[in-house]
């Protein structure tokens, strides 16, 4: 096993080359680099502060990093470098798509519209860039309607059809980080990053959370890339772990490799105790799993 | 619910509201006898003279002991009833209610003739001018700007910018080349939408306060531009005798002219038939505007105006070209301020500088504000009530004999207006309609509340 290539270096979906990212004097992320798997769930940790949400802004085009390459290759090969595109335009054409740590809903929109924004650009084309939509041409009903199934599908796969007509600011702090990555889904995106997208969910939502993160790893052709504190997820859903501190890479490998490595085990102690017990009952209960 | 609302749980108890009124009334004379009772004047030897004004003091006292009698026979019980009532009973909606923009939509087309049949064509000028026309042009202004503040959340303080686009686009192209109206309607709306596009360019990466302090300078600008570019637009004297809008060249408005419409259709000249046509064209332009903007709200331009409004970061997200997006909504309102700007300049004959100050813009703001951003109805309503109830003053002479012969209403305006916001924001935070309704639905149509529905910040 352990002589083996893994698969993310060989077949990468996004490549981080010596990416840093420096605000002023303060250094966020020191040369960066790790690759992500195509069809793995790979995970960002580290301690509060380490630079995860950063690398993640780095990413998706909120932040240009100060140094370094973000490439990222498509299933069928097309080549995109995502430090030199505008935030959009790594949304639309280099189909990666994110949620955010602070939960950012059109809470004033009902489910269903959430999901239609998401499908904005091919509804722009669908709709002659408004003209044809405004005249009434029938090819953009088409397209809508499509659309609203899509969003159906969705809708049904997290749960929440019977509320698609609710606004989504209604929805219960569970339900709305569900929505979340499902309007980021409906952008139809070979990448998608989210953001702690277990944090402040119960023990069952969580659970839920994992079902409905496996399910799009199986049934959608999208990689996933995230970043969490919830040992269990990244434990139990991961394929590959990247481990932050300070801004630098201290550990990269399988989780079980990662759970092991002292370097990782010294920052997450060199942190507050909360994080430390919940690092050591994730080691407990993965440990048990793996006796039995 | 009316019917309940009539009928209030303890029926009115008239002695008790007697008692009141007249306590109350002994109050008030009490409090305004010698306040306003006595008036003293020095008379031409420099002697003060008590002057009595017991007229007014009655006056006053009956006011208030009729308003305290209404108050607590009538209202206070509406209102406990209505408390009661409150909740599950609230939701059966009258037949008004419901129909209320078909309701609304037969009135304005029947408008004109009502006030023809009641007062015949002379005396309808008034009311189909100055309250028909006028309220219409601030409808359509209000759903102009409401694609920009109350669909995309973008404050602009400026746009009788475009407003004063248009009106000269259509003052100095018809009367220095003789073009017709129905050229130079689709050609304002252009150049007002071109003028959106140039000031959004640099302007719309500002968010909230200082995109609005930007637009704000932008309508002063265009102003000022007006003023002092003499050569052109003749500068505060302004163009004068713009021609009249015909239709399509077959009837025309002149007395004058062969093709007059009292010739035509063998009726005697009256001013009044040009008022009428233009009432019925500022409403199809009304109605064009809203027939857009409700088209465009289920489109995907409309719902990425509206998620804008929500979250921008997460638009962007999304892949949605925000700039592009802010754009579209700054270039489609200004252009509906084109084309009632060029309205304008055909219904007055007359455009200066005088008409596009900041205080129109502040209106317009208000209007969309007050109605409900971006509900179309509560827009209609807001247009009607502050424009209307603006041009009421007027009417109000009577007030004269209360008040003495130099008391004139119309001074009181922007004293009332700004009373009357206070009041309604206070009673109505979120404007007449407070409620979104959704562009799409699943199972059924639930309008979004208030509460939930973010305000933009730029």
């Amino acid at each position: 096993m352990a002589e083996m290539i893994p698969s993310w270096e060989t077949n990468p979906i996004l490549s981080v080359e010596h990416v840093t990212m420096r605000f002023g004097g303060l250094v966020a992320v020191n040369d960066l680099s790790f690759k992500a798997g195509r069809g793995d769930i790979t995970a960002l940790i580290g301690p509060n502060g380490a630079g995860k949400t950063t690398v993640f802004n780095c990413i998706t085009g909120f932040y240009k990093p100060t140094q370094g390459m973000l490439h990222l290759r498509h299933a069928d090969g097309k080549p995109f470098l995502l430090e030199r595109m505008p935030d959009f335009k790594i949304s639309a054409k280099a189909k990666v798509a994110r949620t955010f740590q602070n939960i950012r809903l059109f809470s004033g929109m009902t489910l269903l519209e959430n999901l239609l924004v998401a499908q904005h650009n091919p509804l722009m084309i669908a709709s002659g860039m408004t003209v044809l939509g405004v005249l009434g041409f029938a090819g953009y009903k088409k397209a809508e309607k499509h659309s609203i199934e899509r969003a159906e599908y969705w809708l049904n796969k997290i749960g929440l059809y019977d509320r698609a007509d609710d606004p989504a600011g209604d929805l219960p702090y569970g339900a709305q980080r569900r929505l979340e990555i499902a309007r980021a889904m409906c952008t139809e995106p070979e990448l998608l990053c989210l953001d702690e997208p277990a944090a402040g969910l119960n023990p069952r939502e969580s659970g839920e959370l994992n079902e409905l993160l496996l399910g799009i790893r199986r049934d959608e052709n999208t990689s996933l890339l995230l970043i969490e504190h919830d040992m269990s997820v990244v434990m139990e859903i991961s394929d590959h772990v990247v481990v932050l501190e300070y801004g630098t890479k201290i550990s990269d490998g399988k989780p079980e490799a990662v759970r092991n490595d002292p370097r990782v085990i010294a920052a997450y102690l060199g942190v507050d105790d909360e994080e430390v017990e919940q690092v050591e009952q994730a080691l407990d209960v993965v440990t048990e799993e793996a006796q039995q | 619910m009316s019917a309940e609302m009539e009928r209030p749980v303890a029926g009115p108890n008239y002695a008790a509201a007697a008692r009141d009124a007249v306590l109350a009334g002994v109050i008030a004379l009490g409090v305004f006898g010698p306040l306003i009772g006595f008036k003293t004047e020095q008379n031409m030897n420099n002697q003060l003279v008590v002057e009595n004004r017991w007229g007014i003091v009655i006056v006053i006292v009956a006011i208030v002991v009729i308003g305290r009698f209404l108050l607590k026979a009538f209202v206070f019980p509406a209102l406990v009833t209505r408390k009661a009532n409150a909740g599950p009973a609230s939701t059966d909606e009258s037949f008004f209610k419901r129909n209320f923009k078909t309701i609304g939509l037969a009135f304005l087309l029947l408008y004109p003739v009502i006030i023809v049949s009641m007062l015949g064509y002379q005396q309808s000028i008034k009311w189909v001018d100055n309250f028909g026309i006028q309220i219409l042009i601030y409808v359509m202004l209000g759903w102009g700007l409401n694609i920009v503040v109350g669909l995309a959340g973008l404050l602009d303080l400026g746009y009788v910018a475009f407003y004063a686009v248009g009106a000269y686009s259509y003052a100095l192209l018809s009367s220095h080349f003789g073009f017709s109206f129905w050229l130079l309607l689709p050609l304002s709306g252009i150049l007002a939408a071109m003028w959106g596009v140039i000031l959004g360019f640099p302007v719309l990466r500002l968010r909230g306060d200082y995109l609005a302090i930007v637009t704000l300078a932008f309508g002063e600008i265009i102003r000022l531009v007006l003023i002092n570019w003499r050569e052109v637009t003749n500068g505060s004297a302004g163009i004068s005798s713009i021609p009249k809008v015909d239709i399509f060249g077959w009837i025309t408005f002149n007395v004058a002219d062969p093709t007059y419409i009292g010739k035509i259709l063998d009726l005697p000249p009256s001013s009044a038939y040009y008022k009428i046509f233009l009432y019925y064209l500022i409403l199809a332009l009304a109605l064009f505007t809203a027939f857009v903007t409700l088209r465009l709200r289920r489109l995907p331009i409309g719902r990425a105006w509206e998620a804008l409004r929500e979250d921008e970061v997460a638009c962007r997200s999304l892949g949605i070209n925000t700039t592009n997006t802010k754009l579209t909504a700054f270039a489609l309102g200004a252009m509906f301020g084109g084309f009632a700007g060029s309205f304008f300049a055909a219904r007055q004959g007359f455009v200066s500088p005088e008409s596009f100050v900041f205080l129109e813009s502040a209106v317009i703001v208000a209007i969309v504000v007050l109605g409900g951003m971006g509900s179309m109805v509560g827009v209609a309503i807001a247009a009607a009530a502050m424009i209307g109830g603006t041009e009421i003053l007027r009417e109000l002479s009577f007030l004269k004999a209360v008040f003495g012969p130099e008391f004139n209403p119309d001074q009181f305006r922007m004293l009332i207006f700004g009373l009357a916001m206070v009041t309604i924001m206070v009673w109505k935070p979120r404007g007449f309609v407070g409620n979104r309704e959704p562009t799409a639905f699943l199972h059924e149509k639930k309008s979004v509340s208030g509460s939930l529905v973010q305000e933009g910040h730029g």
